[in-house]
């Protein structure tokens, strides 16, 4: 039989029997379904960690030297949390003779910074990211102020009592204000609002507009490293890929050289990119990725079963059915295909649906919680696939026993 | 050498016994194509749970092209098994049976059920209509597993279907037809892919005697036609309708005669058997 025609007479079958088929379809619906939003989730979170979050934090063709690595969201045991804790501090000593050793065309920054409260006079204080910066780091972070300006060299150099805030931090402190040439106090001591940055987003509902940045130099640095003359980071922008990798292979010698490091001893600094800050996160999507699959596969072989079931319920029902076409002439493998088409469609329809109501759950999901949404198209085709799949496995032993089904005894049936 | 013509005329012979004999005992040799249906010694026994019941104990037939006959017998005489072995829905435990000049006693499963498709036609005492599909697509359905084209198919069987009156209830369901109706599309799926043999199972064994004779009407005329048409049956009344008549009993011919012959014995027996 050409498949068009038993795809339209599998097709015809399941309408008669619109409720059966679908409560025949649910296990293989819900399966697809999870599969299609857990991938969603999943895509959309490593798209967020990839192109903002780390992006953001770290930014593109930039490394940071640091102690040790900011994102550890990974498998970091005690042991290295041990080892890192013996690690020598970076220090503003270490700045220039780095700076020196850069090849041309590199921007750098340095900073340090912790979680600080802020107080103003037109609200209750607030938790901010304070940071105290010297070189080019608004250049580098690509931050552009939308009101107000950025240090001048003087206020670098002399460590002025100014600042910019963030949006968010903008919005808290002085609600229905205008911040500008305006006070906030950290420490006991006062600032003045010169500028306020752009937005730069956020990610999982963490707002990274929440901040406030000081000249290196002005005193709030003190609150931010308990001792002096330490700094957490310094960071190094190329213009591409294989000067930061020269830039990079520079500062290590340099740094080693500094740390008084053997050959073969391992550096006592990182140098952390926005790829090796994603590596946690490759290992972890692969975990996510297998349990997004693995999960609904379970649904999946529930679905099939009960394809299973209700086929042979079919067959059994169909018999009269099946011995009427095996005497007008149909072979076995036509009774066969005959049951295979339907049951591949009627699970290819239910993965159809779960299709569409995964992606209506990823995007429920996105909508009402911070975790993005991405569908992928690969897991719209393994839903498919996987649809197609559950319903030849599970159609062959009822499509078998039909197809073997004695035309006589069929034909009996009543 | 019998003709159509001769074959309608009722006294004219059918083929004489001496012939029919004759192609019957060349054991393992092909038929001429003139017959259609040649067994020779076909034996059948089944195993009832320990029990072998010996359903055919050497069934010898000869059935010309054109020719129209019943075959009767007692519930219990084999008739049942006999037209599933005319059929091809059955093969014999001994003995041949030869089809249109093709051996089908030894065939496989697929090739029987080519063998039914091309060459038999059924007609069943329950019609055995797809309940869901419409006459058209019942009718159609033989042509779907012989690998005809869909336009041509239609065309086919909207012909069939006109040819046995019912050309305005194309698209109707079973459901919607009479009885008489639905045996009339089921002839008409019977037909529609030109077999050698008409076979019909008690065709009108769920039909009122109107009804009846309407059906017997279609298959006289099927037969002047010359369509080759077997009905299996166990009233002596339908079976007078068929040209030849074929009585089995205990698994073996017990008589085979022509219509005149096997009337004027009933009325004078009271009894077929």
């Amino acid at each position: 039989m050409p498949l068009f025609d038993a795809i339209r007479l599998a097709l015809d079958t399941i309408r008669v029997q619109k409720l059966k088929s679908v409560f025949t379809l649910l296990g293989v619906t819900i399966g697809v379904m999870f599969l299609i939003a857990v991938v969603s989730i999943v895509e959309g979170m490593g798209r967020y960690m990839e192109e903002d979050l780390v992006g953001k934090i770290i930014g593109i063709n930039t490394f940071e030297l640091r102690r040790r690595p900011n994102i550890n969201i990974g498998d970091v045991d005690e042991a290295v949390w041990l080892s890192y804790s013996r690690r020598p501090r970076i220090m503003e000593s270490d700045v220039q003779p780095v700076v020196d050793a850069l090849p041309e065309g590199v921007r750098w920054a340095m900073y340090s910074e912790d979680n600080l409260r802020v107080e103003s006079r037109y609200s209750r204080p607030r938790n901010a990211r304070v940071l105290a910066v010297d070189g080019d780091y608004f250049g580098l972070k690509k931050m552009a102020v939308t009101r107000g300006r950025v240090f001048t060299t003087q206020e670098v150099v002399l460590g002025g009592n100014v600042i910019v805030v963030g949006q968010e931090l903008q919005r808290r402190l002085f609600p229905g204000v205008d911040p500008i040439g305006r006070e906030l106090r950290m420490g006991g001591l006062p600032y003045t609002v010169i500028g306020i940055a752009e937005p730069q987003g956020s990610a999982f509902g963490i707002s990274f507009d929440n901040f406030a940045i000081a000249p290196f130099k002005a005193p709030v640095h003190r609150l931010l490293n308990r001792r002096p003359h330490v700094i957490d980071a310094i960071a190094v922008q190329a213009p591409d890929p294989t000067v930061l990798a020269d830039a990079q292979e520079h500062t290590r010698a340099l740094m080693r050289a500094r740390h008084r490091l053997h050959p073969g001893q391992d550096d006592n600094f990182s140098l952390e990119t926005s790829e090796s800050a994603l590596e946690f996160w490759t290992r972890i999507k692969r975990y996510l990725v297998l349990a997004g699959v693995a999960l609904p596969a379970l649904g999946l072989v529930v679905g099939a079963i009960v394809i299973m079931n209700i086929m042979l319920v079919a067959v059994a029902e169909r018999t009269r059915e099946i011995g009427v076409r095996k005497a007008l002439g149909a072979r076995r493998r036509d009774v066969m295909s005959q049951f295979l088409i339907e049951s591949a469609t009627l699970s290819t329809l239910g993965a159809a649906l779960g299709i569409l109501l995964g992606i209506g759950l990823a995007e429920a999901i996105a909508a009402v919680t911070p975790l993005p949404a991405s569908v992928a198209p690969w897991s719209i085709a393994v839903g498919v696939l996987l649809g197609a799949g559950v319903g030849i496995v599970s159609g062959i032993y009822p499509a078998s026993r039909a197809s073997l089904l004695d035309p006589i005894a069929a034909l009996r049936q009543e | 050498m019998t003709t159509t013509t001769d074959l309608t005329a009722g006294d004219a012979p059918l083929g004489t016994t001496a012939e029919r004999r004759a192609v019957v005992s060349e054991t393992g040799a092909a038929p001429t194509g003139e017959w259609v249906i040649v067994t020779r010694g076909i034996k059948r026994s089944y195993d009832m749970g320990g029990e072998i019941v010996r359903a055919l104990r050497g069934v010898d037939l000869a059935v010309r092209r054109n020719e129209y006959v019943a075959i009767m017998g007692p519930s219990g005489s084999g008739k049942s098994t006999l037209m599933n072995m005319i059929g091809c829905l059955d093969t014999p435990n001994e003995g041949e049976y030869w089809l249109n000049g093709q051996l089908v006693s030894q065939m496989s499963d697929d090739a029987l059920a080519h063998v039914r498709n091309k060459e038999i036609g059924f007609v069943f005492q329950t019609f055995n209509l797809l309940p869901r599909a419409s006459a058209l697509h019942n009718v159609e359905l033989p042509l779907v597993y012989a690998g005809v084209p869909a336009a041509e198919r239609r065309a086919r069987a909207t012909e069939a279907l006109t040819r046995v009156q019912l050309g305005d209830r194309v698209h109707h369901k079973p459901n919607e037809l009479s009885g008489g109706q639905r045996q009339r599309v089921a002839i008409a799926r019977a037909l529609v892919n030109r077999p050698s043999i008409l076979l019909a199972d008690e065709p009108t064994g769920n039909l009122d005697s109107t009804t009846s004779e309407e059906i017997m009407r279609v298959f006289a005329e099927l037969a002047s036609q010359g369509q080759t048409v077997i009905m299996v049956t166990h009233e002596p009344d339908i079976a007078q309708n068929a040209r030849r008549v074929v009585v089995l009993r205990d698994g073996v011919v017990s008589s085979d005669e022509r219509q005149d012959a096997f009337s004027t014995r009933l009325r004078q027996q009271g009894s077929a058997h």
